[in-house]
């Protein structure tokens, strides 16, 4: 026997169209805590929030480390000496023009930083992750007899010249990496935001 | 006595029914094959990876501190917590071997064709489930080669284009690989994923039991039927089949032990060395390399070294390698063939499906080793004729001459 087709179809449809709609919504928002609760916790972002540092005390030729998201960074104040002499070994550099995306826009220039002088570099060798060392002194030194100042990773033996530009020759692939920063002013320097891109 | 049990029970639960149905008098075709055997050792691999599973979440702690060191806690001082370990390990490899084998066996006898489409894509969705079981399971230990292995494989999710880093972010929950991936990949190791397998396999042997069997010729068995409606060419799963199987399971176990109790790193194709040193975010391994099942596909992610259409190579790689897993489940759809089984299908077919298994063995290897300049050309040659099978497919299946498939299984 067939039943007997319900009085009424155009509101049942309507009653079952407008269930359906309202049951979607309901589980659209019961989808939005499992989503979010993915994203990065309070603890998480507060580990990973901008890094600020004083760099009012930076003489020419000093070097801080500053910690960000668990990697150090290398904040640089080059002396007007080195800043003139930088371009003296293109022909030794593999990437002299940055064009590797391993910086903001705004650092892409010789001096690969945001305000000429300083550089902001994550000291972490773009081959194996050590640390590279810092030699700000020119001339001779064990790993090289023409050193220019710069960057020298004891693991492997890569070298980057003062503007983290990496040398021909070395393992690591790629020029230091420039993290996000700003100047909020003359002394602080935010690590981690781009903050307004000029 | 046991009749009155089995009734008692039967009046409350289809139980004899089901018994019959699913196992006892399942008819299996009576030209069944050693190819036929992987499938029933995928289940006993299923249990076996449950059971140490369990065991071995009774002595881990999933946090970034104490990840590492509850491992090497199961290993020497857990008693018999080494076996347990190997047991998991080498039932990973073995899950892979065989559904390789038991994928393998179908695309030789056409065993996704109609009237199985429906099982081929759940099956495909078991070996999905098992890709990632694998990925998030290897970085439990939150070894050297767990971190770096979760470091290259989530930084993919970064390179599509606009959303990529956001998702990334949201995916490792941290701007980093960090305690908070670790556990939420745990998470989807021991209770997401696994539930998600037995549920999906579950209806997988429904969905075959309702088809029936596929068999070596690709006859269809139930053309012709007794007058109780079983297939003629068929005998009963019990006792014939089970008795085979059951040899079958003996003769797998002793190479499973074997592996198991004397060479469980695999000659570091099982357990990968550098997974021998703590998760160190400050140090990437020389050589990052992924578990042998994986490696086909690490070769066609390498092997994009061009960016395309604006689209960078990693990204372009990520979508190959997606690509190379994601396209068996468009098989039955791929396949123009009158006759199901190798055996009937014309040269082209016997051709490209033997391109194929050198292709998956050759990128197997490529991705295993460093990667030079002729390293990346020969990858790049072999996906595609790795993608050649699959997108060919409805050409030379179309046009090829078969040979004329018997009504009846023949036993020669």
């Amino acid at each position: 026997m067939q039943p007997k087709s319900p009085p009424n179809p155009g509101r049942r449809k309507f009653l079952i169209g407008a269930t359906s709609a309202v049951g979607a919504v309901g589980i659209a928002g019961a989808a939005v805590p499992f989503i979010s609760a993915f994203n990065p916790s309070a603890a998480a972002e507060a580990a990973g929030a901008p890094a600020l540092a004083d760099i009012s005390k930076l003489a020419p030729g000093e070097m801080i480390i500053v910690e960000w998201r668990g990697t150090p960074i290398y904040v640089v104040k080059h002396s007007e000496e080195s800043l003139s002499e930088i371009d003296k070994n293109l022909e030794r550099l593999a990437d002299p023009d940055s064009e590797t995306q391993v910086q903001p826009s705004y650092a892409k220039n010789k001096y690969r930083s945001r305000k000429t002088g300083i550089s902001v570099l994550s000291a972490v060798c773009t081959h194996l992750g050590c640390a590279p060392k810092y030699y700000p002194q020119l001339g001779v030194v064990d790993f090289d007899s023409e050193w220019q100042g710069g960057f020298f990773c004891p693991c492997h033996g890569s070298k980057f010249d003062l503007a983290g530009r990496v040398y021909t020759g070395v393992p690591a692939p790629d020029n230091l990496t420039v993290p996000p920063h700003y100047f909020k002013s003359d002394d602080i320097l935010v690590i981690g935001e781009d903050g307004d891109v000029a | 006595m046991v009749t009155k049990i089995m009734n008692w029970f039967d009046d409350r639960l289809p139980l004899t029914a089901t018994i019959e149905r699913h196992l006892t008098k399942y008819p299996a075709p009576i030209n069944m094959n050693i190819w036929y055997l992987a499938g029933v050792l995928l289940v006993v691999v299923l249990v076996i990876q449950l059971a140490s599973g369990i065991w071995l979440l009774m002595n881990y702690e999933p946090t970034a501190e104490g990840a590492f060191a509850s491992i090497q806690y199961i290993m020497r001082d857990v008693e018999y917590g080494y076996i347990i370990r190997y047991m998991h390990t080498t039932g990973a490899s073995a899950f892979f071997a065989l559904i390789f084998l038991h994928m393998f066996r179908g695309m030789m006898y056409g065993s996704y064709q109609k009237p199985r489409e429906l099982l081929w894509v759940l099956g495909w969705i078991t070996y999905l489930l098992l890709c990632m079981l694998g990925f998030t399971g290897y970085v439990l230990p939150w070894g050297q080669m767990s971190f770096w292995a979760a470091q290259v494989i989530m930084s993919l999710f970064g390179s599509i284009p606009y959303i990529g880093e956001d998702l990334l972010t949201w995916i490792r929950g941290d701007y980093l690989i960090s305690g908070i991936t670790l556990n939420r990949l745990f998470a989807f190791h021991v209770v997401l994923l696994p539930l998600a397998l037995i549920a999906v396999v579950f209806v997988h042997i429904l969905a075959l039991h309702e088809v029936g069997s596929n068999n070596p010729d690709g006859v269809d068995v139930k053309k012709f039927k007794d007058e109780d409606g079983v297939p003629l060419d068929t005998k009963p799963f019990f006792p014939y089949d089970i008795t085979h199987d059951l040899y079958a399971i003996g003769v797998f176990l002793i190479f499973f032990v074997a592996i198991m109790f004397f060479y469980p790193d695999g000659g570091g194709y099982v357990i990968e060395y550098v997974n021998y040193e703590a998760a160190d975010n400050l140090k990437t391994p020389e050589h990052i390399v992924p578990s042998w099942y994986y490696t086909p596909y690490y070769a066609m992610l390498r092997a994009i070294t061009f960016p395309l259409f604006g689209l960078t190579a990693k990204f372009l790689g990520f979508v190959v390698m997606a690509a190379g897993i994601a396209i068996f489940v468009a098989l039955p759809w791929l396949d123009r063939s009158p006759v199901k089984s190798i055996k009937y299908k014309g040269v082209y077919s016997k051709f490209f499906l033997a391109l194929f298994v050198l292709s998956f063995f050759v990128l197997g290897y490529l991705g295993s080793v460093t990667s030079t300049p002729l390293r990346t050309l020969m990858a790049q040659f072999f996906t595609v004729t790795y993608f050649a099978y699959f997108l060919l497919m409805p050409i030379y299946t179309k046009y090829e001459t078969c040979k004329p498939v018997p009504d009846r299984i023949q036993l020669s």
